[in-house]
């Protein structure tokens, strides 16, 4: 029997090694990995590569493991956030890298790389700071950049329900990253909020296939905290 | 003193918005540009995008009925429309980088003269850069609009030969509406479709690096 579900969140981390890239879905606080995120953090794993749409929020999840010295390199589309200085911190005195890269360009990246597309040219970025030191090449008339696969060694997502194949869906706006991150984790964990029985979910539903995903641990953390802006 | 008074955010955004036709699907950027929504006419149907997934997004929510679940790409609560759909983030930007977007509205910091658009960074030194979805908009959508005031609060001019700042994306924007004028970016250069009533095309020049053209 097919049973990916794990009892707690530091089972569903078990093994991660120093030296990874770490895929970290959610947008703006939804459909985020928080309490994953938070275990990495207890886990301890060093020196990794985090790619995420933002360089983290206010001082938790993405922002707080910056914080704590375990990245090494984060890629994102938004650095910049209210509220928040810890990735400037640690970028100001160099103790991180950071590679920008447009928002479509990073999701697109991750999703050639769950699809086994190596590279691909896209004229985002043409003609600007993006496109320096990439190969370029003008197609149909527009420069076009050429942007490489990223792959995650474990991508770390949240889902509204799961079953026992890892089958997943999303609430609302939660979809964001996180179909995309499952499908580019060599090792690719869901904490979710709900849990169904195998065929609950109807096949017209199903947004994530359990074959992307290998281990699901049950996290009820409810609704998302309420942006005030 | 000058006898003509600029265009506020809410009447830019309605100046905007009563030039989007029926049927058009929309992404509106952060600041003035997601203003604009407010004043598409209830009876008109313009479907508006978000870049984290949805498309058919509708006004804010009274706090009553505020879903936490629900966001637009400024991190602010919005609400569905009738219609709506999500779609995960590479499909969401893939409909933007495809061409499938009608418009297009922008912020910006400095639109050249062959329609090259700055509106993501003021520095090549950045302490924290952010590009967020805006390069893959300036380049997907098929048509840019930007928004932004005319000059910088100390008087810089926005309307230039040739941008400044990093570059968002090349030869992109088709039309400009400023508090002062709107201005579409033609094979001829900045041509004025439009000011606010009273100023002089030479008042005008003088606060625009380019060369302007009366239409």
């Amino acid at each position: 029997m097919i049973d990916k579900f794990v009892r707690s969140v530091a089972e569903a981390l078990a093994g991660i090694k120093d030296g990874s890239t770490i895929l970290v879905a959610g947008f703006a606080q939804v459909g985020e990995p928080r309490a994953l995120v938070d275990g990495l953090i207890e886990q301890g794993a060093k020196d990794l590569t985090v790619v995420h749409n933002t360089a983290g929020r206010g001082r938790e999840g993405v922002a707080r493991l910056i914080g704590e010295g375990r990245v090494r390199k984060i890629i994102c589309s938004f650095a910049r956030s209210r509220g928040s200085v810890l990735f400037e911190e640690v970028y100001a005195r160099g103790d991180i890298e950071l590679e920008i890269v447009p928002q479509g360009t990073l999701a697109e990246r991750v999703r050639a790389g769950g699809a086994g597309i190596p590279a691909f040219f896209t004229p985002t970025g043409g003609g600007t700071k993006v496109a320096e030191g990439k190969e370029t090449r003008v197609i149909g008339g527009r420069e076009c950049v050429l942007e490489q696969a990223i792959i995650g060694d474990v991508a770390l997502v949240e889902a509204w329900c799961a079953d026992r194949w890892g089958n997943l869906v999303y609430r609302d706006a939660g979809r964001n990253f996180n179909p995309v991150m499952a499908s580019a984790g060599k090792l690719t964990i869901a904490q979710t909020q709900n849990i169904a029985e195998l065929g609950e979910l109807t096949p017209e539903v199903i947004v994530t296939p359990g074959i992307y995903v290998d281990r699901i641990v049950h996290v009820p953390s409810g609704d998302p905290p309420v942006v005030i802006s | 003193m000058a006898n003509w008074k600029p265009w506020t955010r809410e009447e830019l955004a309605a100046r905007v918005a009563a030039d989007i036709p029926e049927g058009w699907y929309v992404n509106l950027g952060i600041g003035i540009p997601t203003l604009v929504g407010n004043y598409v006419p209830p009876d008109r149907e313009v479907v508006l995008h978000s870049e984290n997934g949805v498309v058919g997004m509708g006004p804010a929510p009274s706090p009553d009925r505020l879903n936490p679940w629900l966001v637009n790409a400024s991190r602010q609560h919005v609400t569905l429309v009738t219609g709506a759909s999500y779609m995960n983030h590479a499909d969401s930007f893939g409909l933007v980088r495809g061409g499938h977007l009608d418009l297009c509205v922008l912020g910006g910091f400095q639109v050249a003269e062959n329609g090259d658009l700055a509106n993501w960074s003021r520095s090549a030194n950045d302490r924290a850069p952010a590009i967020g979805g805006a390069m893959d908009l300036a380049v997907g959508a098929k048509r840019i609009w930007v928004v932004m005031e005319h000059t910088t609060k100390t008087g810089e001019k926005r309307i230039l030969k040739r941008c400044t700042y990093p570059l968002t994306a090349t030869a992109c924007v088709k039309r400009v509406y400023t508090d002062l004028a709107v201005i579409d970016v033609t094979e001829r250069g900045f041509v004025v479709i439009d000011t606010v009533p009273g100023i002089s095309f030479d008042e005008l020049q003088a606060r625009s690096d380019a060369a302007l053209c009366s239409s």
